[in-house]
């Protein structure tokens, strides 16, 4: 019998006893919206995870350092990246101008930016805070690294603004003022600079130098002062208990622009190394530079490349593995919890088809006298299952597809009394739609089995005879 | 053409049984429902298979129907024994080379006449573009042309039969089987039924059919018949050519 004539029967048969059959099938779309619910929601969670993980810039970001600076317990210097042991054969390197321009020069790289950090002292009177500070690039704002900021990114590059993160606005404030009550306000930084001395032949006949000066001057030795700079409050990221917030290799309380934070000239970890190292190298030397790569799947060659330049490189795509491995699992293990209920379904199938070769024993033998193989009554009874398991399918796709929004609703309404973000946990791709529907339809063939070859048993003779 | 030509074997038997047993165990028991039968039934010819109640004339038509399997023994229908088929094979045997007619219609009651002349055509895929003209043309011949969208329990008996014969000719089988075709019919009908099968038998115009007709009313075979095959206890217990 041809396809169309096989389906065409089969649903007509499943017409005869529609409320037997659709209450079959109602097992069958429970199933499958266990199955979908339970899947989305995991699913959902692992995108969050990724999602922030990469909008944190941690995926696509390579931290580099010099390789004889890193010292234990700084990423990069305890934390050993296996590519790293290509590079010992390579002699170590200066992080200059130079080698910067030759990072950024390698393919799939976006840009190359100085790892500015520091320690300083942050006032709004009467309130004072120690905080990290760190330099953000422009390309930051676009990243999604500033999710839910309150206010407004930088002005310029070289504007004298910070963006505040949400905890660290809370101290600087009195208590019960909201942290975006911060923006608009001036407030001080307080760091160590350097100053450079002057050369040797000048310093008897001048003052102790007092400005900031460039690199160099820093070949001749320079002191440290502590300087103080104003700079307005241009924006507040969320808090760290409300879910949002700024995280990744630059993690820091406050954030400057980086042209900005690269004229303060604070004082390095890496100045007084390299000062005792060696005081005869030229122009500019970086403690680090963050590179970013135009997509994960860049990075890893990324940092293949700088091993071989010489230095020490860092990235978490390593680590993440580990994140990928356990969501892997996870949802191995909804998926088993999930099919249970479809399992069950599946002996539903099994009854009803029973039931239907006992009540339409006289319609087989029909069909046999008529002509019909033993094939023939076979594919029936599996179309008959195949339809009601795509049924079921599409229909458990559309309930678990609303049990998952009702999931998503009801959670973002109690994370938002309790005063947090609502994040998207949930999410159905196409491949679960597919897979779901297209599993349901395997479980019922599957379930079908039986019933179909017990029906194609059947000795027409004595089905005819049945009454 | 000659009828006989077109639907005979080499000797020009439509069908030949040859020795033909159907025994059933039950329990410690062996009954014979059909033993050592040798039958021949030219093509074209009505044959009446007369018998009591368990003489074994319906087990036989069975056999030739290829509904059931000898024990023993081999039945040709027109030159291909059917104890040697497949079970695909013996499925496209009943669909193609023969039709049957049951003494209880066996009309699917969910369908309507159109749907369930449609059947045979379905199972031995036939475009579905050719169906509608076929079955109507079958159930035209039954005189049920108004009828096509009735289901049988709108019927009455004798409609009901008539739709059962367009269903076993609709895919122009050379050989009917009927088995007590008037059995649950009154006399009336019957007759009309009979007329009916005698018209495919020996058409005014056009090819006729070998028919096999199970009864146990002597005169109905009698009238109709041209032979008459009386079995009791599954043998032959005599043979009489009327025509």
């Amino acid at each position: 019998m041809k396809l169309g004539d096989l389906t065409e029967l089969a649903a007509r048969n499943l017409r005869e006893a529609i409320l037997r059959n659709s209450l079959t099938t109602l097992g069958i779309a429970v199933g499958v919206a266990s199955l979908v619910a339970l899947l989305s929601l995991g699913v959902g969670l692992q995108q969050l995870v990724n999602r922030s993980v990469a909008r944190a810039g941690l995926f696509d970001t390579v931290s580099v350092r010099p390789r004889q600076n890193t010292p234990f317990g700084q990423p990069g210097g305890g934390r050993r990246n296996p590519r790293d042991a290509a590079s010992d054969l390579v002699p170590p390197r200066v992080l200059d101008d130079a080698a910067r321009k030759e990072i950024a020069a390698l393919p799939n790289v976006l840009e190359v930016n100085p790892e500015e950090r520091f320690t300083a002292e942050a006032r709004l009177e009467p309130n004072t805070q120690l905080v990290m500070v760190a330099g953000m690039p422009p390309s930051s704002q676009n990243s999604g690294t500033l999710d839910g900021l309150m206010g407004s990114f930088f002005s310029g590059p070289d504007a004298e603004e910070v963006i505040v993160q949400g905890d660290m606005a809370k101290r600087l404030l009195n208590e019960g003022q909201p942290p975006a009550s911060l923006l608009g306000k001036e407030i001080t930084l307080r760091f160590a600079q350097r100053q450079a001395l002057p050369p040797p032949s000048q310093q008897a006949a001048s003052d102790p130098p007092n400005q900031a000066v460039g690199p160099d001057e820093e070949a001749m030795g320079f002191s440290i002062v502590p300087s103080e700079k104003n700079f307005r409050v241009i924006g507040v990221t969320p808090s760290s208990d409300s879910g949002g917030g700024p995280v990744g290799f630059n993690n820091a309380g406050i954030y400057l622009p980086l042209a900005v934070a690269e004229k303060l000239q604070v004082v390095q970890q890496s100045d007084l190394r390299e000062m005792s190292r060696s005081g005869a190298a030229d122009g500019v030397r970086y403690a680090a530079l963050n590179v970013r790569a135009s997509s994960p799947a860049a990075v890893a060659a990324i940092e293949s490349s700088i091993a071989q330049m010489g230095f020490t490189s860092f990235s978490l795509i390593d680590v993440t593995r580990n994140l990928r491995t356990f969501f892997a699992i996870f949802d191995l293990f909804l998926g088993i919890f999930g099919s249970l209920a479809l399992a069950v379904a599946s002996l539903g199938i099994i009854n009803t088809l029973v039931m239907a070769i006992l009540e339409r024993r006289r319609e087989i033998g029909v069909l046999k006298a008529l002509g019909a193989a033993d094939r023939d009554v076979r594919q029936l009874f599996f179309a008959e299952a195949g339809v009601m398991g795509l049924a079921g399918g599409i229909f458990g796709v559309a309930l678990g597809w609303a049990i998952g929004r009702a999931i998503q609703f009801a959670t973002a309404v109690y994370l938002r009394r309790q005063g947090m973000n609502s994040p998207n946990i949930w999410s159905v791709p196409l491949w679960l739609v597919l897979g779901a529907v297209a599993f349901a339809v395997v479980v019922s063939l599957v379930s079908g089995i039986y019933p179909a070859s017990r029906a194609a048993k059947l000795d027409p003779v004595e089905a005819l005879r049945y009454e | 053409m000659d009828v006989s030509e077109t639907q005979a074997n080499g000797n020009g038997n439509a069908i030949r049984a040859d020795k033909v047993s159907r025994h059933y165990q039950m329990g410690g028991a062996t009954i014979r429902a059909v033993h050592e039968i040798s039958l021949e039934v030219r093509a074209g010819e009505f044959l009446a298979l007369l018998g009591a109640s368990g003489s074994g004339k319906s087990t036989l038509l069975n056999l030739i129907a290829g509904l059931d399997r000898p024990t023993s023994g081999a039945i040709l229908a027109q030159g291909r024994d059917l104890a040697g088929m497949t079970s695909e094979d013996l499925a496209k045997h009943r669909n193609r080379t023969i039709g049957i007619v049951f003494q209880s219609f066996q009309l699917l009651p969910r369908m309507t006449l159109e749907e369930n002349v449609e059947l045979p055509l379905r199972l031995a895929e036939v475009p579905r573009a050719e169906r509608p003209g076929r079955v109507r043309e079958a159930l035209d011949r039954v005189g049920l042309a108004a009828r096509v969208k009735h289901r049988p329990s709108e019927l009455s008996g004798g409609e009901q039969q008539r739709a059962a014969i367009a269903r076993a000719l609709v895919n122009q089988p050379m050989i009917l089987l009927a088995d007590e075709p008037t059995g649950n019919l009154d006399s009336k009908t019957g007759d009309e039924i009979m007329h009916l099968i005698a018209g495919i038998h020996r058409p005014a115009s056009g090819a006729g059919r070998t028919v096999i007709m199970v009864t146990h009313e002597r005169a109905l075979a009698e009238q109709y018949a041209d032979r008459i095959v009386t079995l009791s206890d599954g043998a032959i217990a005599r043979e009489e050519r009327l025509r």
